[in-house]
């Protein structure tokens, strides 16, 4: 654990308060930079912990139908990773908020490992989370990400082995990303009873934050997650929000960020 | 063979880029591969349906006509065509299926592009009693309505995919996140040598069959061993087939051909290995066409077999290691294959090896009488007729 890494300080502080964390997902760009920047600070603003920030990518194999649709529409208006860096110096000019960014390998890849870590780090980027990534294949994400003060926030699922979930909650920073089911993301209209013998497991191996996701998509579905772990993160709900409004887009901010506030609102209430 | 090391990389090429929700399945499949490699009785059960299902050994058939209207090195014609279903798509289709049923698993997915895997993959289904869901691109569905008829035919379900380009990319990618949500029942057998280890190695070893018996037969035949293995590449699965068994064979030179589309000075190509850059697609580091930031770009070909923008990592690192040559033949090269292998022989190969055949005239500068070039002839040319017709200028 890192003193001077924003997730670290955050989480620590949340434990120390005995409160559960909020991590709200949205993919850069969708619909614009400009929208993706007033969210990360109406987030902040509404008590969000951390924010994950999606670097849209042409083939999210690990998303469902939400995600893959706001991805579409963020790559569709042009957005790209330069793009986005600049838009994070921008929020750090006002805002402290803990981010990290959610891709997968194949644009840090093409960036160069260590230049991209470098520059997230540069940027004030808090950890990096790589949904087609696991510590095998990670032998040039972790040492350039640990080099910069990056947490390595690996994922943890259902179907995950005793002997992974130990290799994985060792080798995660940050926090450990529980995923909540046996499938992609996407919001359903039941918690997945997948869950309990995973976190029971993990808790036997670690003592670091475990943050749950995949499937939460309500403030009731998010407060009965975080009764259970240091963490709820919902993605697909919200960006279901920003998608409900795109043809009034004035109502994307305010409408995602009093959704925000109803989830934050849920998990502070455990 | 070359094997994978135990990261299943081949060099820097390969590896397991998936979920982790896949990674105990994806061990676990690798453990029962390796086990029944081993195993005589899975071994013999398979080359019980490879003999009496698929019509296997293939012939490896003396192109005597071509031979001598080019000039030049004795053409072999490996001939794959002539399997059930007509490819060497069957071969792997099988050998997975089969290893699906050992492991347990009641059901079957697959991804398919113009649906020459997927029809392969129903078949096996089908023979086996196994329930199987193909993923289809929106834009192939509707292109390839006899093949979405057939797979329905041979009891498959047929899924469309409506995301990214609806096209076969997406497909595996649909195929992916179906393999994570029902990753405890089903088997994703996937079509080409590609996706995280050990997909590409199963592949391989089920294709290998292919090169196995062209080395055997050409041994019989010739007394020698050839000097140039020729095989169309698109994932790479047939190329792999026949290159991999001559690996240690030092003198074989073995050369793979893109699809060059529009040419490669366009963007409508599918030549990762002539024109593309390494990264990470579909779970494996390998030669890929991206653009700006690692995004994944849109693979063109006349023949829907060769339209993908990844390629596997055995043929990624043959590249680095200078094992085999990679070049490209245009959608229009193509066709004049197809119509000088027709005419000279009686045989309409498919589109996909029309490339390979379409390299040969280029290559007796090279290669003259006292040579041998075996040329896989992957599949029947039945299912592009329409396409061929249409390149032609004749309305069917």
């Amino acid at each position: 654990m890192s003193a001077s890494n924003r997730i670290d300080a955050a989480l620590g502080k949340l434990k120390a308060d005995g409160t559960r964390a909020f991590i709200p997902y949205i993919a850069a760009g969708d619909p614009s930079l400009s929208v993706t920047e007033e969210l990360v600070l109406a987030f902040d603003a509404a008590g969000a912990d951390v924010v994950e920030l999606g670097i849209p990518f042409s083939d999210p194999i690990a998303d469902g139908p939400s995600i893959q649709r706001a991805t579409e529409r963020a790559l569709a208006a042009g957005v790209t990773v330069d793009g986005i860096f600049r838009m994070v110096e921008r929020i750090r000019r006002s805002s402290d908020i803990p981010i990290a960014f959610m891709t997968y390998y194949n644009p840090i890849f093409y960036f160069g490992v260590a230049e991209f870590c470098a520059t997230c780090k540069q940027i004030g980027i808090d950890g990096l989370i790589v949904p087609d990534l696991t510590p095998e294949d990670a032998d040039e994400l972790i040492p350039a990400a640990r080099e910069h003060d990056l947490a390595a926030i690996f994922m943890v699922a259902p179907t995950s082995t005793d002997d992974r979930m130990k290799m994985i909650a060792e080798l995660s920073t940050g926090f450990i990303y529980g995923v909540s089911l046996t499938g992609v993301t996407g919001a359903r209209d039941t918690i997945s009873i997948d869950l309990t013998p995973m976190l029971d497991k993990l808790r036997g191996y670690t003592n670091k934050p475990v943050c749950v996701g995949f499937g939460v998509g309500n403030a009731q579905q998010a407060r009965d997650v975080a009764a259970r772990c240091a963490g709820v993160i919902v993605g697909s709900a919200i960006v279901n929000t920003i998608e409900a409004n795109l043809k009034t887009p004035e109502k994307i901010v305010p409408a995602t960020k009093a959704f925000v506030e109803e989830l934050v609102a849920a998990v502070r209430s455990v | 063979m070359l094997q994978p090391d135990e990261r299943g990389r081949f060099g820097q090429f390969g590896g397991r880029f998936i979920p982790e929700t896949l990674m105990p399945a994806i061990i676990e499949l690798e453990e029962a591969h390796r086990h029944y490699q081993q195993d005589p009785d899975f071994q013999a059960e398979l080359d019980y349906y490879l003999r009496e299902y698929v019509g296997r050994p293939s012939r490896l058939y003396y192109a005597r006509r071509l031979t001598e209207e080019l000039g030049g090195a004795k053409i072999y014609l490996k001939r794959e065509d002539l399997n059930h279903t007509g490819a060497h798509k069957i071969n792997n289709a099988i050998g997975q299926t089969l290893l699906a049923q050992k492991m347990g698993k009641k059901r079957v997915i697959a991804e398919t592009g113009a649906g020459q895997h997927g029809v392969a993959t129903a078949t096996a289904c089908a023979m086996f009693g196994l329930e199987c869901e193909v993923f289809m691109g929106e834009k192939d569905v509707a292109r390839q309505a006899l093949n979405v008829f057939k797979m329905e035919l041979l009891g498959a379900k047929v899924t469309p995919v409506t995301s990214g380009t609806k096209t076969l990319k997406d497909a595996t990618n649909e195929a992916f996140r179906a393999w994570v949500t029902h990753v405890r029942s089903t088997h994703y057998v996937i079509g080409s040598v590609v996706g995280a280890h050990p997909f590409p190695m199963i592949v391989r070893d089920f294709q290998a069959v292919i090169g196995r018996e062209a080395r055997a037969q050409i041994l019989e035949m010739e007394g020698r061993l050839p000097d140039v293995l020729l095989a169309c590449v698109g994932g790479g699965s047939n190329a792999t087939g026949l290159f991999a068994p001559f690996y240690n064979d030092k003198d074989v030179h073995m050369i793979g051909v893109e699809a060059a589309g529009e040419g490669l000075d366009t963007k409508y190509h599918a030549s990762p290995l002539t024109s593309g850059t390494v990264g990470v697609f579909h779970g494996a580091r390998c030669y890929l066409l991206q653009e700006q930031d690692g995004q994944i770009t849109e693979a063109h070909s006349i023949s829907a077999g060769l339209d993908y923008p990844g390629v596997g990592p055995e043929l990624s690192y043959y590249k680095d290691i200078g094992r085999a040559e990679f070049v490209g033949i245009t959608d229009k090269e193509a066709i004049e294959g197809c119509k000088m292998l027709s005419r000279a022989e009686g045989i309409i190969p498919a589109l996909e090896s029309s490339h390979a055949l379409a390299h040969l005239p280029k290559m007796m500068e090279r290669y003259g009488r006292d040579k041998i070039i075996i040329v896989n002839l992957s599949g029947r040319g039945d299912k592009d007729s329409t396409i061929i017709a249409q390149a032609l200028g004749v309305n069917l």
